[in-house]
């Protein structure tokens, strides 16, 4: 990573004020999301009549919702639900991507007009309609979303890596490396695969950002994780009937959802941007 | 920090400042809680009736431009009534069209397309008298021509199979005058008046074109238009025949997404919902009345009988005894709601056996003993597919997954759009469990009962028991037979059989909330599964 910063921020030394703030709330998300795997602090599931959209409290610190399930506990499991699809979906994009973009930008040719072409007609629907379309094929349930969306994200990084690719393709140091006979693939993956670091990182992040967007938008339709399971999008969708009577319950979820996206907005802002703030 | 940086910090936390202060001014609002006010149910309802003639009185000189915006859970499946199967769908159009008799709002059956009927002595024949003057909502007066046509399409005669199967039982229809309409029957049967009153044997024009796009009848309302998944929008019929409705237009606006009943009702894109939960209930304000009534169904978890591991009784009952019904209540609808135990629900009367809500008092040991004996010792994992679009049954099915979980069974809900439901768990039987609620289209025992023969067309839950065939081809022998007394110890038997087999994991009969803006009055409950938007009026 020291590297990668090196080359991200250049010969300046003082890292850009907004990369710190996207840095310690991506930090902090970071960690509640990791902590929801092994620890909630009530079981997502427990219902307990007692308790039905009680406000927030020290014994619940988002308050309840209307079955008097914890909402902090929901939310925290929301997140990592949501952090999960949206990750995978920019692997599964950025994997698909980079295939794409290297191959077609390196080569050139009939390969780059056909696979381009296929590339902008699914560029041409919105990703959640592109989404909806699979789900509504494959069903629902959160890996058909991961897979829906996923696929929906192929394009972008497919364009950005490509671009990259003819920019470098004629450099002197690809040149050279084809002259002294280093094969294609290395090339590709080894020689100016790295050089596209920086562009992708940022778009990684603005693809996270939407990824998570994507996401909360397919489970507030009822399409994504489904109940009891817990889903920021769904616990907006879900609160929306008690905004007046229990506002807390559509309070916090969507809170997050800010702040996820936030933070990583943020740090791929401080990322991009080398002139000093 | 660069320019981009500050400002998407600022929208942000605009952003985040809005929806808390949103949040804290909406507290305000809800403290003037609405109240929910009783109304009779249709079970104890002389009163009503009375009520609606003095509103009648009141409401002489109706407003010319008056209107009524309907929310409904789900678009209609059909304007086409005898292909009508959502009973969501038969509610609405019951406003639409009518057969030869109709059902009033106590549940006995009157008059409509015909004005007068005799039955012979030995149940065989009925002799119908169109009434006089009647006319479509195309201008045209109604034939005995078209009520011949209109049966004949029920009961399959021009051809093809009978589109209800109860109307496979008749034999021919005539019409020796412009006023009479003879039906024969192959065998008598006293449910058949109620299944005449239904609105799949509705009257319909002989000569329509196209019902699914114009539809035709003689309800109190015609169709305007349609725009699908969106509204469907009525007006009154003025040629009716009977006590026209108050309200000139409605529109009937299709609210899938149940998470934003409140928001419409609140923000005034609709006036009126029926089948709110408690919960909306509460939230909304001063502005609506909220109506207390029964839902008339049966809300159970129904399980497919033939896919393993539901083909074993043990299981099914062992998940009946798992599930706590005063629970799902309380956590649901604030308690309110009546608890059952097989497919009949209270507003039958006779035919209704309180008794058998206990036949799965909640045991939890019990219920794993069950399951051990079947070979699920370690529980065992299921899909529960629910419409997205009944807030209600979604809620009940976190409620029951939650209580199956108590017994090691694990269910997985999967929440599907209404078509889809239709056409794959209901058609298709492609499922494991589902959790609806089943309604009946008249209050015959035969329209909950008769599903669950192992060769009926709608046996979707593919229930096969041959006791149960055989009390069910003895009770309609008995009513063959014109012996009410046998005929109801029967189908109380059938009852019975379902709850002892558990067929499914029966639950309640939902109350049922409406939530009307102050201003409009007049609605009315029916024991059965029926809005009717005519007698809704504008108060001064």
């Amino acid at each position: 990573m020291k590297c990668l910063g090196k080359t991200m921020f250049g010969r300046q030394k003082k890292i850009p004020l907004n990369f710190k703030i996207g840095a310690a709330i991506t930090g902090i998300m970071t960690l509640l999301i990791l902590m929801s795997f092994v620890y909630t602090p009530y079981d997502i599931t427990k219902m307990d009549s007692a308790s039905k959209l009680a406000a927030p409290s020290f014994q619940h610190l988002m308050g309840c919702d209307n079955f008097g399930r914890d909402i902090f506990s929901r939310v925290l499991k929301g997140m990592e639900n949501t952090f999960v699809i949206a990750f995978l979906t920019v692997v599964i994009g950025t994997a698909g991507g980079v295939m794409i973009g290297a191959f077609t930008g390196y080569f050139g040719g009939w390969l780059d007009e056909v696979l381009m072409r296929i590339i902008d007609v699914v560029f041409a629907f919105p990703s959640i309609l592109l989404a909806l379309v699979f789900v509504s094929i494959f069903g629902t349930g959160r890996y058909n979303v991961v897979a829906a969306l996923g696929v929906a994200f192929v394009p972008s990084f497919a364009r950005i890596v490509r671009g990259e690719f003819i920019k470098y393709r004629e450099m002197d140091y690809v040149k050279s490396a084809r002259l002294a006979g280093v094969g294609t693939l290395r090339i590709i993956f080894v020689h100016i695969l790295p050089n596209t670091l920086t562009v992708l990182t940022s778009s990684i992040m603005i693809g996270f950002n939407n990824a998570v967007l994507a996401e909360a938008g397919m489970s507030y339709l009822g399409i994504g994780v489904q109940p009891p399971d817990a889903s920021l999008g769904s616990m907006l969708s879900e609160s929306q009937t008690y905004l007046f009577s229990a506002p807390w319950y559509a309070v916090f979820p969507g809170l997050m959802i800010i702040l996820l996206v936030l933070g990583f907005s943020l740090l791929a802002d401080g990322l991009k941007d080398p002139a000093a703030g | 920090m660069t320019k981009r940086g500050k400002s998407v910090l600022f929208v942000s936390m605009l952003l985040t400042l809005t929806i808390a202060l949103g949040g804290c001014a909406g507290d305000k609002e809800a403290k003037g809680s609405s109240e929910i006010a009783q109304s009779q149910t249709a079970a104890a309802g002389t009163e009503s009736s009375d009520m609606e003639q003095e509103s009648a009185a009141q409401k002489a000189e109706d407003v010319a431009d008056s209107h009524i915006t309907i929310g409904i859970p789900q678009d209609l499946d059909s304007l086409v009534p005898s292909l009508s199967q959502g009973a969501g769908t038969q509610e609405i159009l019951f406003n639409i069209y009518e057969g030869l008799l109709k059902p009033d709002s106590e549940g006995n059956l009157v008059p409509a397309v015909a004005s007068d009927y005799t039955m012979s002595e030995d149940g065989l024949t009925y002799t119908f008298t169109l009434r006089d003057g009647i006319k479509f909502h195309n201008g045209n007066p109604v034939t005995a021509a078209d009520v011949k046509y209109s049966i004949e399409i029920c009961a399959g005669l021009n051809g093809g199979e009978p589109v209800i199967s109860a109307f496979s039982n008749v034999e021919s229809v005539e019409t020796p005058d412009e006023q009479t309409i003879i039906i024969t029957l192959k065998e008598s049967s006293s449910s058949f008046l109620a299944i005449l009153a239904t609105v799949e044997a509705a009257i319909v024009p002989a000569d329509a074109d196209d019902l699914q796009t114009n539809p035709v009848g003689t309800g109190p309302y015609k169709f305007v238009s349609r725009s699908l998944q969106e509204n469907v929008i009525l007006q009154r019929f003025d040629e009716y025949w009977g006590e026209p409705a108050h309200i000139q237009d409605i529109t009937i606006k299709v609210l899938a997404d149940s998470d934003s009943i409140v928001m419409n009702l609140e923000g005034g894109a609709v006036d009126m919902v029926a089948r709110v939960s408690t919960t909306q209930a509460a939230e909304l304000g001063d502005d609506f009345e909220v109506l207390e009534g029964t839902m008339n169904l049966v809300q159970a978890v129904y399980l497919n009988n033939s896919v393993a591991p539901f083909d074993n009784e043990l299981v099914r009952q062992a998940l009946c005894y798992a599930t706590n019904k005063q629970e799902i209540l309380d956590f649901v609808s604030d308690g309110k709601g009546t608890p059952v135990g097989s497919s009949i629900f209270p507003a039958f009367g006779k035919y209704y056996i309180e008794e058998l809500n206990d036949t799965y008092p909640t045991d939890i040991e019990k219920a794993k003993e069950l399951l051990a004996q079947a070979g699920y010792a370690d529980g065992f994992s299921f899909t529960m597919k629910v419409p997205s679009n009944y807030h209600q049954h979604v809620d009940t099915a976190q409620v029951v997954a939650e209580q199956f979980k108590q017994i090691g069974v694990t269910a997985n809900i999967e929440l599907i759009e209404w078509e889809a439901w239709l056409s794959d768990v209901y058609q298709g039987r492609d499922f494991e469990a589902t959790l609806v609620g089943v309604d009946a289209s008249t209050l015959t025992a035969g329209a909950m009962l008769s599903r669950f023969c192992s060769d009926a067309h709608n046996n979707f839950i593919n229930y096969n028991n041959a006791d149960y065939d055989t009390a069910y081809a003895n009770a309609l022998a008995a009513e063959a037979a014109s012996d009410d007394d046998k005929a109801t110890e029967y189908y109380k038997e059938c009852e019975t059989i379902l709850a002892e087999t558990a067929a499914n994991v029966y639950i309640q009969d939902m109350c049922e909330l409406v939530a009307v803006r102050k201003g409009y009055a007049g609605y009315t409950f029916y024991p059965l599964y029926i809005q009717d938007f005519s007698k809704l009026y504008i108060e001064e």
